[in-house]
This record gives C-alpha cells, structure tokens and sequence, in this order.
C-alpha cells in the first residue's frame, strides 16, 4: 500500500497536520510518534494559558492535547506509537518499533519533529560537572511527569518561557528560586510570564548577567554570576555568589532536524528549519514542514494553525492538485530577521500568513508589505521583541487585486505620529 | 492613583494604565475587554488559575495534572501548592474528575486536566 500522506511526529503539529490532511480528501494517513503517547511536549506543559486563539478558552498543555488527539481518534487517523524514524525520501520513509524495521512509500510526508533544548555543552561554563544541573525542559519532564524534587535552592540561566514556567514550578514545589539570569539586556519570554511567573513571587531577574561558574564536586554547591558587558563578555568584579544546589538551563531550542538534514532538504541557516514556501513544501517535492521543526513558535495555537495547512497542503500534492513550484523569495528588511515561508508561489489564492522575529526590542513601529512594489499591508506595532513572534495576514481577495507576484518584501519603520 | 500593568489573559501582554481611587476611573491600553477585566481585578483583588501535579495510585502514570477550577486569590497560592504537595489520587482518572474538592476552604476544586487509566 501507498500511503497519501505521512507524518513524521504525533506532536501538536503531527496531529493537527493529520487533520488537515484528512479534511482535503488523504485517505490513507500515517502518524508516526516515537514516545509512548500522542501529544508531544504539551503533555509536560501542565501550565495554562494554550488554546485562547484556537478554542477561545484558557487550557493546560494536557488538555490542548487531548482536544487534538481525540479529533485524530474520531476520526480514526492511524499512529503507531514508539516507532522512531530512522530516515526519510520523496516517497519513502524508514522507522523502527516494536514490529522491527519498515519502510513504507507515501506520496508525501510532513515534517512535524519538533525542537530540542540546547544542551550544557553547548554553553562553555566553566566549572566541574556536578549533579544539580538540567536542561530546563528536562527538569520540567521530572517535575510534572514522574514527581521528582530536584533541588532546594534553584538558580536559572536564561529567561526563555521555560525558564520562567519552571521559576513558577520549582516555587510552587517548595523550592527557593534565587534567580532567573539572563545574558541579553532583554527576557526571550512572554511579558506575562514574566508577571505570572518572577514578579508574583519576587524571583529576581538579572538582565544582562551570565553563569561564569559552577561549584560543588559532587552536588552543585554554587553557582557564580557575573554582569557582562556589552560585547556580552563577563566584567570582572561583578560577580554575585548564590548558595544554589540545582542550576536549570533554558537557553534557547532548536528545530531537530536530523533527518531533513540527511534527506538533503536545505535549511534556514536562521531559523534553523527547512526552507518552505506558501504551502510549507520544502525545497524536496512532496516533502512539508510544520510547527517547531520549521521554526520555534512561542504559541502552540499557531503551531496547529500552520500544521493544519501544511497538512492540507501535502493531501492536496498526493491528490495530484499541485499549484507548481513556488519561486519568488520573501525579503526582508531591517529589524526583520526572516519569514516564514521564505518563499512564495507567484498566485496565491488564499489568504497569506507571513511570521517573523525582530533582532531588537522596538516601540511605535510600522510593519509593512510590499507586493510589486504596492502595499499590500500595514499594522502598527506598539512594541516588538525577539522573544515574540509576530504574524502578518494579507487576505485572498487582496492578493487576487495584486495579481502575478514579481517581489515580495517585508519591512518595517518607524510609526510617524 | 495610576498603576501600569503587563496584561496576563493572553500572549499579546497588552500595557494597562489603571487610574483609580475609590472606585475606577480610566483603563488605558487593552486590546480587549479581557483586558478591562484584568486590571481591574488586580488592582482590587487579584487571582490567578493554579496547576500543579498530584501523585496518582494504581495508574498507568505517575502523576496527574491538575488545574483550580477557577481562578484562586494570588496570596492562596502558595498555601494551596503546599498544602497539596502530598496529595495522592487513586486511577482511573478522567479529565474535569475533581481531585482536590474545595481547596483550603476556599470554595474552589483542583480538578484533573488528563486522563489516567488504571495500571493493567
């Protein structure tokens, strides 16, 4: 048999690609999870605050995850559980499970793995390698799945929304949070983590400081901060001792893509996820990407929006309704790092969702599109962070007005009042 | 008197400027009427959804996750967190099953927010 569609990941995106997928006519989908269960790291996010765009109601990560996976079960898309891909091909994709080694052909795939955490080695901080120091993630998994009480005194490196989440959690677990240390002048967080999580328990937070030092043989027995500079260099003479037995590193997540690497899908070298255009198909026919694999969202509502489309998108291709392959890139100017797609068929009919990041914390700017030259979107921005990826939406009958894309460009300036 | 406060209903963390004395005079910088809500419970009684995991017997999981059925006064919280640190919850659970009934007295159900099945 040969599947329409297969789905790497039966994570939010995995799920809600199925389901895409299966609302534009793909009859035989396969999800392919490498845990035990469905769900993906909501499972572990047990916090809440997911689901306002989606569903209009505030969810815990749990039950976000289970509105998809029931969706997925009544519609009775098929997943196989503790199966592991081991590679991918155009029409082809190898996994390993329980029943041994299996390649099955597929007319697409969607790419839906998620991101990992940056790990310790990749940090150079200097000391030994004492027990007491996880990956904020990692800690977060411990915490809330299996119970486990890490440490008593805490101090967090970098101020991500992990980080923050789990300044809350290890509180709320009785333990003391010394503080949240983060090298950027600025939080990578959400502001209302920052509110929810540090400010209603009085958890410093140290902008502009780094780890210069962890102690302690055996057990962390302390941890050593330092101001930096601003080439982000530690100053001597800064530093500030915290008696701390558990140090938790959220310092930054990355698309895993191990496997679009060796299926030779090229990759953003800033997003760290596959090139994609309007549909989310890679540059390898047949082949989509959606949700963190693509780029690291901080809202699980637009990781499922993106998915559903991508899943769309990839039914469409195995039913044959291809719209050719896209050639006109996205630019982007100033402050606007990248967009997500990158790329763009030259008609599009539906409406169109560009996301991006800005390099530096801005006010009072203006975020425009142009298309041929001609605006095709502004919206104001009061304020705009690293740490908040921002949307855009042009309509469909807007760019059916526009006709035949030559140039695409996104920008943004300064609002004159 | 005049605070300014990040808002928390949604990611989009408006700016709110609250002008009050007795009673509320002016709220600036929401987006939405969430947001109206919002800085005007925190300025006079602010709350806050609490979740947590409680320890699960007899289940396919260790744990089990759980939410305040509605939102708890933010000087509960941690109280609420202590005082459930060595709650144990017996599977089969479903999702909504009240875990914790009226939380330290104050009116609201920590309620489980996943489903556990029992250990075959």
């Amino acid at each position: 048999m040969t599947y329409d569609t297969v789905i790497v990941g039966g994570g939010p995106a995995g799920l809600s690609a199925a389901l895409g997928a299966k609302r534009k006519g793909a009859k035989n989908i396969l999800i392919l999870e490498r845990s035990e269960k469905l769900g993906g790291i909501l499972n572990q996010c047990i916090h809440n605050g997911f689901g306002l765009h989606t569903f209009k109601t505030e969810l815990t990560g749990p039950e976000y995850a289970y509105r998809y996976i029931d969706m997925v079960e009544k519609e009775n898309i098929p997943y196989i559980l503790g199966a592991t891909v081991l590679s991918i091909a155009p029409h082809s994709v190898t996994y390993i499970s329980e029943e041994g080694l299996r390649t099955v052909s597929t007319l697409s795939i969607v790419l839906a793995m998620g991101c990992r955490e940056r790990p310790r080695g990749a940090l150079n901080i200097p000391g030994t390698r004492p027990s007491g120091v996880f990956s904020a993630g990692t800690a977060q998994n411990l915490v809330n799945l299996k119970g486990r009480k890490l440490g008593k005194r805490v101090v967090i490196l970098g101020s991500g929304d992990i980080g923050l989440i789990m300044a809350r959690r290890m509180t709320l677990e009785g333990a003391k949070v010394l503080a949240v240390v983060e090298l950027m002048p600025y939080s990578s967080g959400l502001k209302r983590n920052i509110v929810q999580c540090l400010d209603d328990f009085s958890i410093p937070l140290l902008l502009s400081h780094t780890v210069t030092k962890i102690e302690g043989k055996e057990r962390v027995e302390g941890i050593v901060v330092s101001k930096v500079d601003e080439d982000k260099k530690p100053i001597k003479g800064s530093e500030i001792h915290f008696d701390a037995d558990t140090l938790l590193l959220s310092v930054g997540l990355l698309p895993e893509n191990e496997l679009s690497r060796k299926a030779g899908i090229p990759l953003s070298p800033i997003t760290g996820g596959p090139v994609v255009d309007d549909t989310f198909s890679t540059e390898v026919e047949g082949i989509f990407a959606a949700g963190n694999v693509l780029h690291v969202h901080d809202l699980v509502d637009y990781v499922s929006e993106e998915a559903e489309k991508a899943g769309e998108e990839a039914a469409l291709y195995a039913l044959g309704k291809v719209k050719g392959r896209a050639k006109v890139p996205v630019e982007t100017k100033g402050a606007i790092r990248y967009s997500v797609p990158s790329k763009v068929n030259e008609r599009i009919e539906d409406d169109l969702t560009l996301r991006f990041r800005v390099s530096e914390v801005m006010r009072d700017r203006v975020v425009k599109v142009e298309i041929n030259g001609k605006e095709a979107y502004r919206g104001r921005r009061r304020i705009m962070a690293p740490g908040e990826m921002e949307t855009v939406r042009i309509k469909g009958e807007k760019l059916k007005e526009m006709g035949r894309i030559e140039t695409i460009r996104v920008m943004e300036e300064k609002l004159d009042d | 008197m005049t605070r300014n406060l990040t808002c928390i209903c949604c990611p989009l963390g408006c700016q709110i400027t609250i002008e009050f004395e007795e009673e509320i005079i002016s709220v600036e910088g929401n987006s939405c009427q969430r947001g109206k809500e919002y800085a005007k419970s925190e300025v006079t009684s602010p709350v806050r959804v609490f979740t947590s995991s409680v320890r699960v017997m007899g289940g396919n999981e260790e744990m089990c996750s759980v939410k305040s059925s509605l939102p708890l006064p933010k000087d509960r919280i941690l109280d609420v967190a202590e005082a459930i640190r060595n709650t144990v919850v017996e599977a089969p659970i479903e999702i909504g099953d009240i875990m914790v009934p009226n939380v330290l007295e104050t009116g609201v159900d920590l309620i489980a927010t996943r489903k556990v099945e029992k250990r075959q």
